[in-house]
């Protein structure tokens, strides 16, 4: 700095980030408000259920394996939905992938079950219902990506279809699974872990290395922002895009493919309800859905959110319409933290 | 000097673009010499665009030539221009805002580390330390390298992006109204950002509505005309008057 003067010019080059700490701090706080919404609903519960019961909410094993098991299939679609929502789309035909990838992994499971052995069955119908589902994510991608339809009508398109494949091939109702495997799969327990928890979690940590990580993460993050500058700096954008709706579809896959061990059943009405719970998980975890923010560990936050408080009501005793209406209030309190953190650092740009 | 004059480091020859019957830009001649900024100016639709578009490997001329160097080169993406070492600096700044100074200059060509060994990931430290020491050669000093660029101002994103092509290298600059966006302190900033490109011999094209700007900062102004080259001066032995009366033709 100090040798800025000899150059004859006149400016002086100040340090470029001056005052910076304390909007880090606002935005830290902004950052991690799924976490203070999940402690602060906790401490709410813990304390109702004391006062109106006398037994506690929290410290109690059985009610932490519920809303675990809870969480994981929203969890699932979400942590595809936030890639998506990152990079400035949505995708709303999450939920009926999983139920199309829930009766292929059903079906799959017992065919194969029929010539090899049982445990190798109930990965051949794990796989199976993943690829499929990779299907309609090529589709997904390449209708955003080459025929620029925009994200919410493609993916709206793909709902329905979706949606009819998977009634089609479950004929309708819903396909039992014979595969004992499957079943202890989605319903066994390792020292009071359940194991779907345990699949979720890994899968969590894998996708939050590739969003955080990886040159696919990091290029997410810049087409959320600002397409053109991506497109300048030389990533190819429609063939991410195409990777994209893949990831995600697949993650949807791997609901369905849970969802099938967990009832022992595929259904095509699987993820029906989660879809709009998917995007709200995201949304409650802090990221924008005008693309650009957003963190994987956020949407756990989000997703937890949205368990605790559904299987919270319930636990004391609260009618159970009541959770939409909180569900709803936390999505919108979460969206206004996010607007005033943007206006208080666009209002720093203006000085 | 002589030496400089006989090798350009970017020169056009008798460069055409048309779009149908449109003649967007007409045999069109010029050069740029290692630290040397050249102006372009002109009304709009005179040209400046389609020709900078050209250069930058948007467009394919329709005709004549291209030599960097001395050497005959045809770009058929940007990507190729900016591997040769021309990279344009857009108006509206082509920077992720989310993104840290450090992970804009490296967009598209992030460095990789094995973590644990075996593990790929980013290398945000060899992004952070290179960006620190280019952006510190644009005498632009920043501690919070983890902080995105939309915390920076217009000027000072406006040095980012300048940045960014420093530390790749880029030996020809093109700036299409780098200071349009910009309040005045701001302004001044990037044209000391240009007079530091300059001593670092690097060619600029700078593209501005903005006379005082240009006579500030250019060496030589070129003035484009519904496609044609209408005049070439040193900056200074010509004037403002000029300069409008070639633009407008009068």
């Amino acid at each position: 700095m100090t040798t800025t003067s000899s150059t004859g010019e006149t400016h002086v080059a100040p340090q470029a980030d001056h005052g910076d700490p304390a909007r880090s701090l606002i935005a830290r706080i902004a950052d991690g408000r799924a976490w203070l919404f999940l402690a602060g609903l906790i401490i709410c519960f813990e304390v109702w259920s004391r006062l109106a019961f006398g037994a506690t909410f929290v410290l109690n094993p059985f009610n932490l394996q519920s809303i675990a098991i809870f969480a994981v299939a929203p969890l699932l679609l979400a942590t595809g939905q936030t890639f998506v929502i990152i990079s400035g789309g949505i995708d709303l035909s999450l939920g009926f992938i999983m139920g199309l990838a829930a009766v292929v992994a059903a079906h799959a499971t017992n065919m194969a079950g029929a010539a090899i052995p049982l445990p190798l069955a109930m990965l051949a119908g794990i796989l199976a219902a993943v690829l499929v589902a990779g299907v309609p994510g090529i589709i997904n991608g390449l209708l955003i990506s080459r025929l620029r339809i925009p994200p919410f009508i493609g993916t709206l398109g793909m709902f329905g279809v979706a949606r009819g494949a998977a009634y089609l091939l479950a004929g309708g109702t819903t396909v039992p699974v014979q595969n004992s495997w499957f079943a202890l799969l989605g319903n066994g327990k390792f020292h009071g872990v359940p194991y779907l928890v345990m699949i979720t979690a890994v899968f969590v940590v894998v996708m939050h290395y590739i969003l955080s990580q990886t040159r696919f993460g990091q290029h997410n993050y810049a087409i959320g922002a600002n397409v053109q500058a991506a497109r300048r700096a030389g990533i190819d954008i429609k063939d991410h895009i195409l990777r994209l709706y893949v990831l995600s579809a697949m993650c949807a896959g791997l609901g369905g493919a849970l969802y099938a061990a967990r009832f022992t059943a595929g259904a095509a009405q699987a993820g029906e309800p989660l879809l709009l719970d998917s995007v709200a998980a995201v949304v409650i975890g802090g990221a924008s859905l005008f693309g650009g923010s957003g963190t994987i560990f956020g949407t756990v936050a989000g997703a937890l959110v949205i368990a605790v408080i559904q299987y919270g009501l319930v636990f004391v005793n609260v009618e159970p319409f009541w959770q939409f209406i909180a569900v709803g209030l936390v999505i919108i309190i979460s969206v206004l933290i996010d607007q005033a953190q943007r206006r208080f650092s666009g209002a720093r740009q203006d000085e | 000097m002589n030496n400089q004059e006989q090798t350009p480091l970017l020169e056009v020859r008798n460069l055409s673009k048309h779009f149908g019957a449109v003649r967007a830009l007409n045999d069109f001649s010029m050069v740029v010499r290692p630290g040397e900024v050249v102006a372009l100016a002109g009304d709009n639709g005179a040209g400046k665009t389609t020709l900078i578009k050209a250069i930058s490997g948007v467009f394919q001329p329709t005709g004549g030539e291209i030599l960097l160097r001395g050497q005959p080169v045809s770009f058929s993406t940007p990507q190729e221009a900016r591997e040769k070492g021309i990279e344009t600096i857009y108006q509206d700044l082509a920077l992720a805002d989310n993104l840290s100074i450090g992970a804009n200059i490296f967009l598209g060509r992030e460095p990789m580390r094995k973590a644990f060994g075996f593990l790929p990931v980013l290398d945000r430290k060899a992004m952070a330390v290179a960006a620190k020491q280019t952006m510190g050669r644009l005498d632009f000093h920043v501690s919070r390298l983890d902080a995105p660029v939309s915390n920076f101002s217009g000027g000072q994103r406006q040095a980012v992006a300048i940045g960014r092509a420093v530390y790749w290298d880029a030996q020809i600059l093109i700036m299409d109204e780098p200071t349009a966006a910009l309040g005045v302190p701001e302004q001044r900033k990037v044209i000391s950002l240009i007079h530091q490109l300059k001593a670092q011999g690097r060619g600029v094209i700078f593209i501005s509505h903005n006379l005082q700007d240009i006579f500030a900062v250019s060496d030589r102004i070129v003035v484009l005309r519904r496609g044609i080259q209408a005049g070439e001066r040193k900056i200074s032995e010509t004037n403002h008057d000029e300069v409008v009366k070639l633009m407008v033709g009068g």
